[in-house]
């Protein structure tokens, strides 16, 4: 059996799922037996250089580059999964959202506390700079989601189950620790 | 303004569980209340500010910024809609140059949108300072404006729109009770002040709770409960201090047979309350009065007084001696979810309406933590007539299961909107007749909390084992959207109401609103559907409370009724559609930062 091919990435997440994934700990060796890494933090490959198999979305949509990359992975990938509370939620990000956005600016750089000297009161407006979205969207909003693994982060077994199911086509495990959040 | 809040504080005898009652009083005479107000009660009280905060915001008619001199809630119930809310809105926001739910300027008139105040039958209606103004149309509202700009009392506002008024003086209003039919057991003529109440001093207390269990008489308020199972669980419990507390707090959209009850009948529903009270040992009653209905307040009183007067209420009621029982009216403040019974008595208490855990039931552990009865106003009534004339011959009306009459307050598309008093068991189609609903697309029974039923089953009955009601029946016509007027409206509706106690309450309602504007807007597929029905029987299950168990039910029974009205909505052959739009999503941040959207790709 050729192996699965599996892309990563963090939208607006905080990399706490990765971590989390990196909590498989040795099993990361059985892992690779399994697939190959594409398009992922874990390799650095920046770019899409296979059609794979299988991506995992940590970070729901705050800015016009995650909704490029998002649509990027549902092109490339066969199954797309919404890994974490930001993924699937939109998460600690989504808490401006009730927020206007000119509010939140003026407070990261013009009035909050712990901002400097910006006597020319600028905010930035490089055109090379990803555009901010008027709210902090969940990645299934925005393009077709096929699972989702809940929490924050979601603990490493149940990555790693998820993962094992989706490779060999075997059920998923869930046992209740694996689901317990608290 | 120190001493006047003093005043209310030691009217009620700095009692913590009369918090409610202060708050309305302040209310009334800052049109909100201020913050030093807060620091004071909360002194006076020996609670914490927060304490009081948290009562003042959990209720919609209390507020934190003044609500204007004349406050205007315009009913914002789904039928308002249809009957043309929509105008009457155009008409204040245009006159006043403000937008709906803000307050002009000079502080002088605040319009607000509230949930059903009970008039559905008389469309579009407002409550202005408390006073009810219906029938509403954009000329009307020009000359209420001109009124209320010139200082005008509310006898001559009403005047000023040519208002014909009813009722006694204590209660002159514009509200019509549109009584259609009358029944055996409700708004008969054979009705005899006091009668019943003497005929049960004759027989003991629990005499007088088997004939109510004999009658089969079930709750009229939704649940359907067994009235003197509950009387019974009461007199179990052996509290030596024991309530009786009447539910008028129907906030139910489309119900307000209640609200003709207290004006037509008060006698019959306090005579109803002293039978309870006979048969329970309470000595004490209390009307919890949805806010709403506050215009009756003062009638209310003034019939409570003559009952005392006749010795039907006080001490040694009716000449039999040691029994004594009075009965006090409380307000609510404008919260739907206070219906429910143990939110209630929460609220009864001068707090958030939360509902409780239960077990334990309130006629163990129920006001001040004392067995408490808590019946709805028919009920009551019923029970005066279940003493007078019987059981049996309660149970020679309605069905096996649901024995007696049943009031239902019929709205919508229909000649005649009003009162009805049906036997139990009357089906959908003879109340069109009787109603005179032609071309009907569907009828929403028992409210939004019910089911909406389309033709192929108008040959089913009102009963408790068929179509459940607390009394609501709204027709909907051929002409009007099912689920953008209606459906849409009630899940509005429950996501304002919801207490936010119960996680999925709070959310999951919001999110299946969210989904169903989806689909409403074009960018649903047939997963959407599904999902819908699906996440929405989760509710029933996992919520505390009646209103967190069916606030779903909008989505659910029209999925199962009327499917095709999704299914015509939604891109039927797409798996996946996206409502986002990355040109509307960047606007505003990027004129906030001073950039041209980068849109090429």
């Amino acid at each position: 059996m050729s192996k699965k091919i599996l892309a990563t990435t963090s939208l607006a997440g905080c990399f706490g799922c990765h971590m989390s994934f990196l909590d498989i700990d040795e099993r990361i060796l059985e892992l690779i037996e399994l697939v190959e890494f594409n398009k992922s933090p874990i390799d650095d490959i920046k770019t899409f250089t296979k059609e794979c198999d299988i991506g995992l979305i940590e970070g729901g949509c705050c800015n016009s580059e995650n909704i490029e990359v998002l649509k990027e992975f549902r092109k490339h990938c066969k199954i797309l999964v919404s890994v974490g509370e930001c993924a699937i939620m939109g998460g600690l990000p989504a808490l401006r959202n009730g927020i206007s956005i000119k509010e939140c600016l003026e407070e990261a750089y013009l009035n909050g506390p712990t901002v400097g000297e910006n006597t020319e009161k600028i905010m930035p407006n490089d055109p090379e700079l990803p555009m901010l979205l008027d709210k902090v969207y969940p990645c299934h909003e925005i393009v077709k989601i096929d699972y989702f693994l809940p929490g924050c982060a979601p603990r490493a077994d149940l990555i790693w189950n998820a993962l094992v199911a989706l490779v060999t086509g075997n059920e998923l495990e869930l046992p209740y620790e694996v689901v317990k959040f608290d | 303004m120190k001493e006047t809040i003093q005043n209310v504080i030691e009217k009620y005898n700095r009692d913590r569980n009369r918090l409610m009652d202060i708050l309305i009083a302040i209310q009334n005479m800052h049109q909100h209340i201020p913050e030093d107000a807060v620091s004071i009660i909360a002194d006076q009280l020996g609670i914490s500010k927060v304490d009081v905060k948290q009562t003042i915001t959990f209720y919609h008619f209390f507020t934190l910024t003044p609500v204007g001199e004349y406050a205007v809630y315009l009913n914002d119930s789904a039928v308002a809609n249809i009957k043309g809310r929509a105008e009457v809105v155009q008409a204040f926001e245009d006159e006043l140059g403000i937008p709906f739910n803000s307050v002009t300027t000079d502080g002088l008139i605040g319009i607000w949108d509230t949930a059903d105040i009970g008039m559905n039958d008389q469309e579009p209606a407002a409550l202005i300072n408390g006073t009810v103004f219906t029938n509403l149309t954009s000329e009307k509202v020009k000359s209420l404006i001109t009124g209320m700009r010139a200082g005008k009392d509310m006898l001559e506002l009403m005047r000023v729109i040519d208002a014909e008024l009813d009722g006694p003086e204590l209660l002159s209003t514009m509200v019509k009770n549109n009584i259609r039919q009358k029944g055996a057991v409700l708004f008969s003529d054979a009705y005899e002040v006091g009668y019943a109440l003497r005929q049960a001093i004759n027989r003991t207390p629990v005499e007088v709770v088997d004939e109510v269990k004999r009658s089969n008489l079930r709750g009229r308020g939704g649940a359907g409960f067994p009235a003197g199972l509950k009387w019974d669980f009461c007199r179990q419990s052996r509290g030596e201090e024991v309530y009786v507390v009447c539910n008028a707090d129907e906030g139910e959209p489309g119900t307000f047979k209640d609200r003709v009850i207290l004006t037509e009948l008060p006698k019959l529903l306090f005579e109803g309350m002293a039978i309870a009270g006979y048969a329970i040992g309470a000595k004490q009653g209390i009307v919890y009065l949805r806010y709403e209905y506050r215009y009756m307040l003062e009638y209310l009183e003034s019939i409570l007084q003559e009952l005392r007067e006749l010795n039907l209420l006080g001490k040694n009621i009716a000449g039999k001696a040691g029994f004594d029982f009075d009965i006090r009216i409380q307000l609510g403040a404008g919260a739907y979810v206070c219906g429910e019974e143990t939110a209630l008595i929460e609220s009864m208490e001068g707090k958030r309406g939360e509902p409780r855990n239960r077990p334990p039931f309130p006629v163990q552990t129920g006001y001040l933590n004392k067995p408490t009865v808590v019946n709805n106003v028919e009920t009551l009534c019923s029970v005066v007539q279940v003493i007078t004339e019987g059981a049996e011959w309660f149970k020679s009306f309605g069905t096996s299961d649901s024995s007696g009459t049943k009031l239902l307050s019929i709205s919508g598309d229909c000649k005649n909107p009003g009162i009805y008093a049906v036997e139990w068991g009357v089906t959908i189609q003879k109340l069109m007749r009787r109603t005179g609903a032609n071309n009907v697309q569907a009828v929403q029974i028992g409210g939004p909390s019910g089911i909406c039923i389309g033709p192929d089953q108008f040959d089913r009955g009102i009963a408790f084992e068929d179509l459940a009601t607390g009394g609501s029946v709204i027709f909907i016509s051929e002409e009007r959207d099912l689920l953008k007027d209606f459906v849409l409206n009630f899940m509005n509706f429950f996501i304002e109401e919801s207490c936010g106690s119960c996680g999925p309450c709070r959310s999951l309602n919001v999110i299946l609103r969210n989904k169903l504007l989806k689909i409403l807007d074009g960018n649903g597929v047939e997963q959407d559907i599904d999902e819908l029905y699906k996440w929405a029987g989760v509710g029933r299950s996992v919520n505390r409370c009646g209103l967190g168990q069916t606030a779903a039910n909008p989505i659910l029974t029209t999925i199962e009724n009327f499917r095709h009205l999704y299914e015509d909505l939604v891109q039927m052959n797409e798996s996946f559609v996206s409502a986002f739009d990355m040109e509307s999503a960047v606007a505003e941040s990027c004129e906030v930062v001073g950039r041209e959207p980068n849109l090429s790709r």
